[in-house]
């Protein structure tokens, strides 16, 4: 190796110890992670939590139960293919999904900017009753608060899901064993450049819309079909980048992946070009990869083709016998390879 | 895409890297100007396909690296100022300056905006016209000319509370500093095609015939850089030392000509400081005294006014290849990613930067 | 450093000198685009834009030279010595 396997390519690298949060605080990199494990892991250390995972398994009376939360913040509030409360629904149902969990109920909590149209928040209320109602999960609690004018982005939505987990299912990023394939369910890209381009005022020949999408279908076709799942994430922000970097990193295995493997649709790929931007990290909201035992990997392909939301799916990589673990490097289209690190923070569009 | 995928195709990459392997019989070490290039080579592994002989030196072709201090500091400064509107592109933010970079600026408060072009900028102006808004214009020249056209219109359309906050360096008085210096090693040189695409090739014959070095103008697709790397290999190899065109589908002799003569129009050639490599004279573009009322340092007070660099940072030595990274005295303990003291080091791109990492694997949740 | 990136004019708005533009197609997105510095550029020409400027035509002749180096390349290749088409594995499911 040469040491182009030692570059990243966010440029410049920023200062870690910022006095202030930043926006990039929360953008699904290195900062984030940094923030997650110096602050939050630190202070609330526990077993559960120790599994870096999108949602916690904790033991019931004679079972055991999934449990996930996570807040919506988004603008603009409606983009093509989805608005804030579809997005709230159906992430929250696919972070249970991503524990093998069947997601049982929802609960939601809104904080409200004075001033917002009640014709707006009727807009989104019925997005997450027809969401919910297409996951099959019904919404039974909430929580509603009022900010001043000035201190919300209009609406914040933060829900949280409980889920059953059947007995025998253990899917988690220390189950990843080396040999291991990952499977990715279709393209990527699409949410977080549908999102982008009403930001940056492009057009499109046929429109982007955003993947998003409650992924309790294909993962429990796969689960019930008896493939060996070991680990399931779905590429949120940070993209599918971020996400095999997070499994490898907390299993502490090397992943080699296939560029030329990983679909991306020409009008996403065109826009990335133009702003500068890797699809690798651009965000998702309906897409997730499997690591699956490598002998069940065809079946669990034709399995994925059976559904609606699997039947772009690919073999996109595996685990390698580590050399160092940890890290995820790409054979890239040219036949080369390199390592896929983290961004710092949000991907910011680039000149250089 | 068309004129993008069929430049990064695996086996005629294979090819060229197999052609560069039998016509390279020494070492040879070649710097790719462009950061843009180093990119694309980063990014696809280009690097990776050249025989062990080839050594691909990064040069200074980063403006977001090269930025000076003085400035990075000038741009929160402007920024902090209540009711401004600091519009920059999206890469400029992490740059870290003496006391914090755009994006801390952001957190406490300021109005820090990520356009894609200075036009957005104007926009911002016209769509807020009692705040001040001020785009940092930073680049080579191949950003110079949207720039000025936006003075222009802004002073055409007597937008008044519009101006830039200038930082705009040029390429071949760079290259001839590297050039220059005493221990140079740069042996060839891949040109920045989109630099020349607006400049033409025309001022780097001096270069080439004082020096003997080969210059080949390159493009920015994997299979641009390994014919690039070829040709100058064959120049190299064969004891010639010309310009030559490998990027023709967008670059001509005299470049863009409509694009220089707004650039001259609106801009004056001023020596300027470069992160981590000092002052280089001729170097720099600053506004024509005609639009000295779009200059934001004047504007805001700040003209005349330096920052002194770490005298510590090394990357001027670096870049040229004089130096390994580690063999800089402040490497990897007063100066690291996270505090670096100059250019090389500043971004992910640079040497330093690279070193750092190939030496320290990052720990689990490190930042 | 310039990131510039060739797209396909699709339309050109009515407008003169520094005002000119048009509607650029990379891939299917679609973006206004300044077309000041490209007077000769046509509808279904390609431009390489950078921040929103197209920088020059794209000279489609001369934009196939690199596909007749490699042709003559491979008609240099010692025998036997051919660049294979060995590249790594493809996975399934493609």
């Amino acid at each position: 190796m040469r040491d182009a396997e030692d570059f990243v390519l966010s440029c410049p690298i920023p200062i870690s110890e910022y006095p202030q949060v930043l926006l990039a605080h929360g953008g699904g990199g290195k900062l984030m992670h940094g923030l997650i494990e110096k602050m939050f892991l630190a202070a609330f250390r526990n077993p559960p939590l120790e599994v870096r995972h999108d949602g916690a398994v904790l033991q019931a009376d004679g079972g055991r139960i999934a449990l996930s939360t996570d807040s919506y913040v988004v603008r603009p509030l409606f983009f093509p293919g989805g608005d804030i409360g579809t997005l709230a629904v159906n992430g929250t149902v696919n972070d249970l999904a991503m524990c093998g969990a069947r997601p049982l109920a929802l609960g939601a909590a809104f904080i409200l900017e004075e001033g917002l149209p009640m014709e707006t928040l009727w807009r989104v209320v019925r997005s997450m009753q027809d969401a919910a109602a297409a996951a099959g999960v019904p919404i039974v609690t909430g929580d509603t608060k009022v900010v001043d004018r000035g201190k919300g982005d209009g609406l914040f939505v933060t829900t949280a899901g409980l889920g059953i987990v059947p007995p025998g299912r253990d899917i988690r990023p220390q189950r990843v064993r080396s040999g291991d394939v990952l499977l990715l369910n279709g393209d990527v890209g699409r949410h977080g450049m549908a999102v982008m381009a009403v930001r940056e005022g492009l057009s499109f020949e046929s429109e982007i819309t955003s993947d998003c999408a409650p992924l309790v279908q294909p993962v429990m076709a796969l689960l019930e079909g008896g493939v060996q799942v070991h680990c399931l994430r779905d590429l949120t922000r940070g993209g599918l980048a971020g996400a095999v970097i997070e499994i490898a990193r907390a299993a502490g295995v090397h992943v080699e992946l296939e560029e030329r493997a990983i679909p991306v649709r020409p009008d996403v790929q065109g826009a990335c070009e133009m702003l500068g931007l890797d699809p690798l990290y651009v965000a998702n909201e309906g897409r997730f990869v499997a690591f699956v035992a490598p002998q069940d990997a065809q079946r669990a392909l034709e399995i994925l083709w059976g559904t609606a939301l699997g039947a772009e799916a690919r073999i996109i990589g595996r685990v390698e016998a580590a050399r160092k673990g940890g890290l995820v490097t790409m054979t890239t289209t040219i036949g080369a390879s390199r390592v896929v690190d983290m961004l710092s923070g949000e991907q910011l569009p680039r000149i250089c | 895409m068309r004129f993008i995928h069929e430049y990064r195709d695996a086996r005629a990459a294979r090819r060229l890297a197999a052609a560069i392997a039998r016509t390279t019989t020494c070492p040879w070490t070649i710097m790719e100007v462009c950061g843009g290039q180093t990119h694309t080579i980063v990014k696809f592994g280009v690097d990776e396909l050249l025989p062990p002989q080839i050594t691909l030196v990064h040069g200074p072709g980063c403006p977001v690296c090269v930025t000076p201090l003085e400035l990075i500091d000038k741009a929160v400064e402007i920024a902090s100022i209540p009711g401004v509107i600091f519009c920059s592109f999206g890469d400029m933010l992490r740059v870290p300056g003496t006391h914090g970079d755009l994006l801390a600026a952001r957190a406490r408060g300021a109005d820090v905006r990520v356009v894609y072009s200075p036009l957005d900028a104007l926009a911002v102006a016209r769509a807020h016209p009692r705040r001040q808004v001020v785009f940092f214009a930073v680049g080579f020249e191949t950003t110079a000319p949207a720039n000025a056209l936006a003075v222009v219109q802004a002073q055409r359309q007597g937008v008044r509370n519009f101006s830039l906050l200038v930082a705009h360096v040029l390429v071949p008085p760079a290259m001839e500093a590297i050039l220059a210096s005493p221990g140079n090693r740069v042996q060839g040189f891949l040109a920045a095609g989109h630099v020349c695409t607006v400049m033409g090739y025309e001022e780097y014959r001096p270069l080439a015939a004082r020096y003997g070095v080969p210059i080949v103008v390159t493009g920015f697709e994997p299979l641009d850089i390994l014919q690039g790397v070829y040709m100058c290999v064959r120049q190299l190899e064969e004891g010639r030392a010309e310009v030559e065109n490998q990027y023709v589908r967008s670059v001509r002799p005299q470049g863009n000509r409509a694009a220089r003569e707004l650039i001259a129009q609106v801009f004056c050639v001023v020596p300027r400081r470069w992160r981590g490599i000092g002052e280089i004279p001729k170097s720099g573009l600053g506004l024509q005294p005609a639009y000295a009322d779009f200059d934001a340092e004047r504007r805001f007070g700040l003209a005349g006014r330096g920052v002194e660099e770490s005298t510590e940072c090394r990357s001027g030595l670096v870049l040229q290849g004089v130096l390994k990274p580690p063999q800089c005295p402040a490497f990897g303990t007063r100066c690291t990613p996270e505090h670096p003291l100059g250019a090389t080091m500043v971004s992910s791109e640079g040497a330093c930067a690279a070193y750092y990492r190939y030496r320290r694997v990052p720990a689990q949740g490190a930042l | 450093m310039c990131l510039a990136v060739p797209g396909k004019i699709v339309s050109i708005t009515p407008g003169e000198g520094l005002e000119r533009s048009g509607r650029v197609s990379f891939g299917g997105v679609i973006k206004e685009v300044n077309l000041a510095f490209v007077p000769e550029a046509q509808v279904g020409d390609y431009v390489m834009v950078h921040v929103g400027f197209a920088l020059s035509r794209v000279d489609e002749r001369e934009a196939e030279q690199i596909f007749a180096y490699l042709a003559e390349l491979e008609a240099q290749e010692p025998a036997g010595d051919a660049v294979s088409a060995e590249l790594p594995p493809r996975y399934s499911g493609e």
